[in-house]
């Protein structure tokens, strides 16, 4: 059956719009999953609630044509036999479903049953042989200033024949985590869930619960939370374009772009108090509103990194050097894109033209369309003129929000949410997709919620960009993508 | 060429002056005169996020943009713990992450410094009570400065690194 027969039988749930949840057997599980690589739809996340011993409800959301499909098949109380794995169909699913069986013990048919988040013992890498191959091993701890990482190549001379990473150092139990902090809590340990995308993740938990709650922000509120989305999208882009230039010998690129990103960073603390807006947003709306001064302060910071932006542009695209190492580089074509499934900025990179704020759209982007920027040749370059592309979009999209926010309060109150009430929010951070799925408990606490960083897609996708390339064009190609440690390692 | 040049020109000097150092971020001993006189004016720092949710990162990367003028300071970042005078450690300790942080301890040559960054860093905040967390830095390595904040801005990060230093 094509997925246009299980759309319909499938429910709206609450929270992002376009949202359905499908209750499946085991058999239809792996038909319904059929169906969506046969549309050409992708998965986005999967995640287990409960225990073999109590039962369990296994879920996967998939982005496909007619919206987001969560599909959910429940395993009864003692029965311990495995759910059908979704690798073979989409490859991302084999980490997800490993992390799943890690956090409760609910294990898919797949065959890799490798430990992904609990570290015991040395992981056992896929190892290649032949004459001169050998391996590096790079990590936890990195030579600059980011995430710990373990990656591991096999490479002849300086040529990368394989790249096997393995994440899950900073794993710390968020998803326990959460049902230990009141409902109306939650929020801001969602925004922790990777930092540099506190409004993407706070968002689609508000979201979530105020679906889940029945509830309706003020537009006010709407409107705002797309401006420090927005603004989070600009500074992070930003900040990528001078490490990208960088990290191809061009420190000047780092220099000017590093006081863009601290000037828009400045002019969002002066507006919302804070530089990342964290906790900004919360349950009902927003924690402080934007006052004119702010407002102002906002408008020149965007103008101005608009601007030099663009002349920026220009100096990278003239620069022979920066040119030679971007262009050719990393390169992941469409094909193997969409084969892996792979989202946000790094799939717009290889002509997967996704994008949430488009394709599942709340307000104001109901109201205010996005210009998709989607590009096909799949290198570094790609990936530096979507962030140039999206810079621009930003501004045009900042200076429309601001001009148009509607006046009236930014907060709604929430009615505590009835226990068992589930809701799923999705939100288009400047990584990706971002998913949040919460189920609320008794007396204002929650039962269980997981958040999803579209990082699960990309990472598997970085280790084939890499193939063929040598090694020191590694940091240049991984930077390219950007993708989270903590929003993966839970 | 000529473009990169009148950029750099047009946008002239905009660094700030650093903070002093603020004796209320210490949580350990002072550093003894003696060794003060070895590490000189200039330090070296590896960084180490042992389970941050990157958000310290951010504002330890932003502490490189040319507002804060840190190697104005004589303060640089390098790629090993062999070469760091100060290791600047983030993230409330994940499990998995506690091994590597007293390895790279272990591996950091004699006089050393831990400034503690950030919440969790400092006290564990709300990402150390998670299941597979340790709580705060100084739970697993030894801590002389701990800088709280979430995340602590980068002059309030440089204020601990520069108290770190003081005698």
């Amino acid at each position: 059956m094509p997925l246009t027969g299980w759309w319909p039988r499938a429910q709206p749930v609450a929270g992002a719009p376009g949202v359905r949840r499908l209750a499946v057997g085991p058999q239809e599980w792996t038909q319904v999953a059929e169906a969506v690589a046969a549309g050409g739809g992708v998965l986005h996340a999967l995640w287990v609630n409960g225990t073999p011993a109590e039962g369990a409800q296994v879920y996967a959301v998939y982005l496909c044509a007619p919206g987001a499909l969560a599909v959910e098949l429940t395993l009864a109380a003692g029965d311990a036999r495995p759910y059908p794995g979704l690798q073979g169909r989409f490859p991302a699913a084999s980490r997800l479903q490993r992390a799943a069986f890690e956090l409760t013990g609910v294990r898919s048919s797949d065959a890799d049953r490798r430990a992904w988040l609990v570290h015991a013992d040395p992981y056992p890498f896929t190892r290649v042989d032949g004459e001169g191959v050998h391996e590096i091993a790079v990590g936890p701890v990195h030579a600059g200033t980011i995430e710990p990482g373990h990656f591991r190549f096999s490479v002849v001379g300086e040529k990368v024949l394989r790249l096997e990473a393995h994440l899950g150092y900073v794993h710390r139990g968020l998803e326990r985590r959460f049902t230990a902090l009141p409902i109306l809590a939650g929020h801001r340990l969602a925004a922790r869930v990777s930092g540099d995308s506190a409004v993407a993740f706070s968002w689609a938990y508000c979201q979530a619960l105020e679906g889940l709650a029945g509830a309706t922000i003020p537009p006010r509120a709407a409107w705002l939370r797309a401006v420090c989305l927005e603004l989070e999208r600009l500074a992070n882009h930003l900040g990528d374009l001078g490490a990208l230039g960088n990290d191809a010998g061009f420190a000047f690129g780092l220099t000017q772009f590093s006081r863009l990103k601290e000037d828009v960073l400045r002019a969002t603390a002066a507006a919302f108090g804070q530089r990342y807006l964290f906790d900004v947003l919360v349950p009902g709306g927003l924690s402080v509103d934007l006052a004119g001064d702010g407002a102002r302060a906002l408008a020149d910071a965007i103008r101005g990194a608009c601007a030099e932006s663009a002349e920026l542009r220009t100096i990278y695209d003239e620069h022979e050097g920066v040119r030679a190492r971007f262009s050719g580089t990393g390169r992941l074509g469409p094909a193997l894109a969409a084969q892996l499934g792979v989202l946000g900025l790094v799939g717009r990179a290889s002509g997967q033209g996704r994008d949430a704020r488009l394709d599942l759209p709340c307000l104001p982007y109901t109201e205010l369309p996005v210009a998709k920027v989607v590009l096909h040749d799949g290198d570094v370059a790609a990936r530096v003129a979507v962030r140039f592309e999206e810079v621009q979009e930003c501004g045009r999209l900042l200076r429309q929000l601001l001009s148009k926010v509607p006046d009236g309060p930014c907060t709604a109150v929430l009615e505590e949410p009835a226990d068992g009430a589930f809701g799923i929010g999705l939100i288009e951070g400047w990584r990706g997709p971002v998913l949040v799925a919460l189920q609320a408990g008794p007396a204002g606490t929650v039962r269980f919620c997981h958040p999803h960083d579209p990082s699960w897609q990309n990472w598997p996708a970085l280790e084939y960009a890499i193939l063929g390339n040598i090694v020191p064009d590694f940091p240049l190609i991984n930077k390219s993508f950007n993708l989270s440690y903590s929003g993966v390692d839970l | 060429m000529l473009k990169s040049l009148r950029k750099i020109l047009s946008v002239g000097l905009i660094s700030q002056a650093p903070p002093a150092p603020d004796e209320r971020l210490r949580t350990g001993q002072a550093l003894d005169a003696r060794i003060a006189a070895v590490l000189g004016r200039t330090l070296c720092i590896r960084h180490v996020d042992a389970g941050s949710c990157n958000g310290c990162e951010l504002e330890i990367q932003a502490l490189g943009n040319p507002y804060y003028n840190l190697e104005g300071c004589n303060v640089r970042f390098v790629a090993s713990p062999r070469h760091a005078d100060l290791l600047l450690v983030s993230g409330p300790v994940a499990k998995n992450m506690a091994e590597p942080l007293r390895r790279v301890y272990a591996a950091t040559p004699d006089p050393k410094r831990v400034v503690a960054l950030g919440d969790c860093g400092c006290t564990g905040g709300l990402l150390g009570q998670c299941p597979a967390a340790l709580g705060s830095v100084a739970n697993v390595i030894p801590v002389h400065v701990a800088v709280p904040g979430c995340p602590p801005s980068p002059l309030r990060i440089l204020q601990g690194i520069l108290t770190a230093i003081e005698r």
